[in-house]
């Protein structure tokens, strides 16, 4: 399978990356090396293997609902680009 | 045109845990600005989630409350989200292996309008996943920027999801406020609507009956029953005239102004709902047993639907008042302390009158407690008085030691000044006459010195009884008792 200049467009939109034209046609063919690996990979039987979520067969460690963490604001806020009242601030968020 | 209503809920339920559903930050409402933002909440590069156990319990404690299926395996995802108040870039939630799956619920209908009669219905439960909460947008600090506080962000969340399964406003409010009091009862949630912890998203489309289902609008975020119910019927309304007219309906996402009391659609995105949900490789699966599931059951207390039929089956109380006893948890737990103190003295008063003593218990709860808790602001968990000092005024109802009208002076100094009944009753001298011979020796009196009205009554002025009832109140000081009385006087005054 291979993909279309366009289909890149679009992942890198939704993705939220600028890319130029140089960038758009290398990763096209990076993209379509990997969906053709995919396409490979097709091939294998899997009907019997149920499908696994992550790459290690372990499940989930879980977490006492007590609270550890402290009040670091100031640190965390020393290297933000702006702040004010406590707050972060960011370039204006339209909805 | 006989036009068909679709409507489906989404509710975000905030888990009433201490701490974020992947780090150790506290949850408490109302910090100053980014306090309780660690750094998991805001991102920083490097940090890795790990699961809160307390937000697994809730979400299984809800699905057996729901009766469904507890998933023996599910998955975090993913989701792409592209908003500062999420500055992972993503929210991490549950796709296609959500912990709670289908299962349903039954609500009681009382119908807006007309003189329907109130109903029940169930409505299935599609599923339920654990999902982060983002952070908040604070607008107006400097010009062009927005503030952000990260403190709700990573909050757990249940989202519980409906089927399509409503077809009014009142369904729809009568489902979210039937949700609303199950994960307060099952105590997961605090349900406070006003600081977010419950908030409702409404599917709703419209159909010409018989035909496939219409296109829908998502109205978001309501965060009051009356404000669903106007939303969803002036959505109707809008989409109902929008087909009508030739026109078509577009999806999209909607917002409500309780100002104007209309809805209007956010500007939409494209690609806005191609979120690329994929399994977070940070987060193993979440495997749940058996024996974690049976722990979870054997802490939830006993449901609101058991107990309305406890409250109907063994005591014969009306649906009426079964619904409006199991309300809250705490009102069904005022009523069953109170009753269970009330029929208890041995050997009690109001022994082997189960049925009435609750008929009492609940009338006085549903009234005069209910009223006067609303007249003061309050609710069950403020309540000024506690079972034990309502019974000890039960007691004294139910073996005739006072009145109905004695019974709530008492009432208002026990809401006003505490205390206990007897108590009160001796010293306001509230005590009633029950006792027949003084009842009759008073009676008498009246008819003595009143010959001309009794002559009256006798020749057919049956008016006059009240009349009599009222001069005999006075001269027991309003101390006798009320149906005694009236049949004293009616046995005498026949002649």
């Amino acid at each position: 399978m291979s993909l279309t200049t366009e289909d890149v467009r679009k992942v890198a939109r939704l993705a939220r990356l600028a890319m130029n034209e140089a960038e758009i046609d290398a990763a096209r063919s990076q993209l379509s090396g990997i969906f053709e690996l995919i396409a490979e990979m097709q091939a294998v039987d899997t009907r019997n293997i149920a499908p696994m979520s992550h790459a290690q067969d372990v499940s989930q460690r879980l977490r006492a609902d007590v609270v550890t963490a402290q009040n670091e604001r100031e640190a965390f806020q020393a290297i933000a680009p702006q702040v004010e009242a406590g707050l972060y601030l960011v370039p204006q968020v339209i909805e | 045109m006989k036009w068909e209503i679709v409507i489906g809920l989404e509710v975000h339920a905030q888990l009433s845990t201490q701490t974020k559903i992947f780090s150790g930050a506290s949850t408490a409402f109302g910090a100053e600005p980014n306090t309780q933002a660690d750094a998991v909440s805001i991102a920083l590069p490097g940090v890795l989630p790990v699961l809160n156990k307390g937000a697994v319990e809730r979400a299984i404690q809800f699905g057996l409350a729901v009766g469904a299926h507890i998933a023996p395996r599910s998955v975090f995802a993913r989701k792409n989200y592209f908003y500062p108040d999420l500055p992972k870039g993503y929210q991490i939630s549950q796709f296609d292996l959500p912990v709670v799956g289908m299962g349903a619920m039954t609500i009681q209908v009382e119908p807006l309008s007309g003189n329907a009669k109130p109903y029940e219905k169930v409505v299935r439960i599609t599923r339920a996943h654990l999902e982060e909460d983002a952070g908040k947008s604070v607008h107006g600090a400097t010009q062009g920027m927005t503030g952000i506080d990260l403190n709700r962000a990573g909050t757990p969340l249940l989202e519980i999801v409906s089927e399509p399964d409503m077809s009014s406003a009142a369904e729809a409010v009568a489902y979210a406020k039937t949700l609303h009091s199950l994960v307060r009862w099952i105590g997961i949630c605090d349900g406070n609507m006003q600081e977010g912890s419950f908030r409702c998203d409404v599917n709703v489309s419209v159909r010409r009956a018989g035909e496939p289902l219409g296109t829908r609008r998502e109205i978001k975020n309501l965060n009051s029953f009356k404000f669903m119910q106007q939303a969803i019927d002036y959505e109707v309304q809008w989409q109902i005239d929008t087909l009508e007219n030739g026109g078509k309906i577009q999806q999209a996402t909607i917002l409500f102004d309780p100002e104007t009391g209309e809805t209007h659609a956010m500007r939409s995105k494209e690609d806005a709902h191609d979120y690329r949900y994929f399994p977070d490789p940070d987060l193993l699966p979440l495997d749940i047993s058996p024996e974690f599931i049976e722990q979870m059951r054997a802490k939830l207390p006993e449901l609101p639907e058991a107990r309305r039929t406890r409250y109907t089956e063994n005591y014969a109380l009306s649906a009426y008042d079964a619904n409006a006893l199991t309300a809250t948890r705490e009102m069904a737990d005022f009523f069953d302390a109170c009753l269970a103190a009330t029929l208890s003295p041995s050997p009690s008063p109001a022994g082997g009158r189960g049925e009435q003593v609750a008929k009492m218990c609940a009338n006085w709860l549903i009234g005069e407690v209910s009223a006067q808790l609303n007249r003061d602001g309050l609710d069950m968990t403020t309540c000024p008085i506690t079972p034990t000092q309502l019974s000890g005024m039960l007691v004294r109802i139910a073996d005739n030691t006072i009145s109905n009208s004695g019974a709530k002076d008492v009432f208002r100094v026990l809401w006003a000044e505490g205390g206990d009944a007897d108590a009160i009753i001796e010293a306001k001298g509230l005590k009633q006459v029950s006792d027949s011979g003084a009842i009759e020796a008073l009676v008498d009196e009246i008819i003595t010195a009143n010959a001309e009205k009794v002559a009256e009554y006798r020749s057919g002025k049956d008016k006059l009884f009240g009349f009599f009832v009222g001069l005999a109140m006075k001269a027991s000081k309003g101390k006798a008792n009320p149906a005694q009385l009236n049949e004293i006087l009616k046995a005498k005054l026949a002649g």
